[in-house]
């Protein structure tokens, strides 16, 4: 598979404050990935790096094989960062047209993009009569211009209203299906979840997983249940040696799973017992949970 | 807004068409009129427009300062580079700009002096030799502004905020005074301290075309002792040239080295 970007042990102070330490990772051709962690883990100073207007402190980085120099590679690149930045003076189209220059793309492309994010019947406003939702739009627009290689997106819903951040959702998913490499970063996990097949989660500027999501924890999953007759289903539960943990939650009594079990069998399996559930839904940790399972294993 | 700013920056030097043609009665009890003083002629005329028309170089001193300044604050040029834009290549962008700009008022100062000093010298007096003697103080004017500009580029690109960058500009204008002054009457006497001052920014532009007022006293009065050297050396040149040249290369150095 294609590499796109790779880090080595890239690291970045700032004075005594440590925001990246000896990150290391890859990014691979048609995967979307997401860069999660809270505020301050230094997700922002990674791509700052990568993007060409962070120093680094030491490691190494190169984008795609490695023989270009960094701000020709970026022509490959469509990337966002934080809030959308344009001159507020021009016209959308304006501003579109001095990244086709800087990029070396055809100007054709302008017209073709701000149909994909819904602006072109407003392109020849001036950027500074947008609102936040469609300045965020043009700025997708904008990286988009080149076709890249990979869309770098930094926390591209912060700040929008929820029919904005829907919209801009929308474009990211539509964007994914075409096949392009995507790299979003934020701390809103949900959002990585919808969209994202890989993470990188950093904490304090350290990784602490990169992978595939769904390998993130080794968990089979867990069951939601709920019946008449609890004791008799607890009692049942704890003898069986495919589950794990149980607990009560609420009303609701939470079975971890330790081995694999569909939750048509177990449905069977307590019918036979003469137990009748009301309630039963079989799921896995959200990314949300996987995320805390991890911080707290670092943290211990 | 700028755009108001430069055209003001190239319709302020046809005042002095203006005033070169200009007659002023002060209430009937003397008529002053200019252009007998000789200035408006050549070769004088050369000195004068550049030395005046220089002043004007504020406005698009303001311009270039807000240019850099408004790059830093709509974080433009954070996303240009983003999109792939070298560093080097922001810098020298802009300082082609500043170029374009010196090379176009240098010929409108040029094309202004022709015209006032066709006018105004006697036309016996008009031979090419006489019309371009002292035209070398275009070349001086080219450099003086060109300098003048790429220290407000590099202070914009140092101070991050208009300004700042304005206050920067002044700050170093004011040490070069003290400094001089210093040097002047502290540590060595007048000659050492000129030597020494030729080498400050603001002074290396201003040596380039010194005042002309004395010039202008000394063609009426021709034993009048204060002497001003206003020739064009090509040392003069040749340390406006280097500051140009410091002055674009650390900016590129401060940027290289700047995270934004």
């Amino acid at each position: 598979m294609k590499t796109i970007l790779t880090l080595q042990n890239l690291s970045k102070n700032y004075g005594y404050v440590k925001a990246v330490q000896d990150l290391s990772f890859t990014i691979e051709k048609g995967n979307v990935y997401g860069i999660l962690g809270p505020n301050g883990s230094g997700k922002s100073t990674t791509l700052g790096m990568v993007l060409n207007v962070v120093n680094k402190t030491s490691g190494k980085f190169h984008w795609f094989d490695g023989n270009v120099a960094v701000h020709d590679a970026l022509k490959k690149v469509g990337a966002i960062i934080e809030r959308p930045n344009f001159y507020p003076y021009m016209s959308a189209y304006d501003n579109l047209k001095l990244v086709c220059k800087i990029k070396n793309v055809s100007v054709a492309k302008i017209d073709e993009k701000l149909a994909v994010v819904g602006l072109l019947e407003r392109k020849n406003s001036k950027f500074r009569t947008y609102s936040l939702g469609m300045k965020q739009r043009l700025a997708i627009a904008s990286a988009l211009l080149n076709d890249p290689e990979i869309l770098i997106l930094d926390e591209p819903t912060n700040g929008l209203d929820p029919q904005g951040i829907h919209q801009i959702r929308e474009i990211i998913k539509e964007i994914a299906a075409q096949g392009t490499t995507i790299l979003l970063a934020s701390h809103l996990l949900d959002e990585v979840e919808k969209v994202c097949s890989h993470v990188v989660i950093l904490r304090k500027g350290q990784k602490i997983y990169s992978g595939r999501v769904d390998e993130m924890v080794a968990s089979q999953g867990f069951f939601e249940l709920q019946t008449e007759k609890e004791d008799q289903l607890i009692s049942f539960l704890e003898q069986d040696a495919s589950f794990g943990t149980i607990k009560k939650e609420d009303d609701k009594i939470i079975a971890f799973l330790t081995a694999p079990l569909s939750a048509a069998d177990f449905n069977q399996k307590m019918f036979n017992q003469g137990i009748v559930l009301s309630h039963l839904v079989k799921r896995k940790e959200s990314l949300e949970e996987q995320f805390l399972i991890l911080t707290e294993n670092q943290s211990n | 807004m700028s755009k108001v700013l430069i055209y003001i920056s190239f319709i302020l030097p046809f005042s002095i068409l203006i005033l070169s043609s200009l007659k002023i009665n002060f209430f009937g009890y003397f008529t002053l009129d200019l252009s007998e003083t000789k200035i408006f002629e050549f070769p004088y005329i050369w000195h004068i427009t550049t030395y005046f028309v220089a002043y004007f170089k504020i406005f698009f001193a303001i311009i270039v300062v807000f240019m850099i300044g408004n790059e830093y604050s709509n974080r433009t040029l954070k996303q240009n580079l983003i999109d792939g834009l070298s560093k080097k290549e922001f810098v020298l962008s802009k300082f082609t700009f500043i170029i374009s700009y010196c090379l176009l008022m240098t010929l409108v100062v040029f094309i202004i002096t022709l015209i006032i000093g066709m006018f105004n010298t006697p036309s016996q007096d008009i031979y090419f030799d006489t019309v371009f003697s002292s035209s070398e103080f275009i070349v001086a004017y080219f450099f003086k502004i060109l300098a003048f500009f790429s220290f407000c580029l590099f202070a914009a690109v140092l101070a991050k905020r208009s300004v700042f960058a304005l206050a920067v500009l002044f700050i170093v204008n004011i040490i070069e005074w003290i400094a001089y002054l210093l040097l002047r009457f502290k540590f060595f006497d007048e000659q050492t301290a000129d030597g020494i001052a030729q080498f400050f920014p603001f002074t290396s532009m201003y040596n380039l075309i010194e005042e002309p007022a004395s010039r202008i006293v000394r063609l009426h009065a021709p034993t009048n002792t204060i002497v001003t050297d206003y020739t064009l050396y090509w040392h003069e040149i040749a340390i406006a040239a280097g500051w140009i040249f410091l002055f674009i290369f650390f900016s590129y150095r401060l940027l290289k080295r700047r995270d934004l």
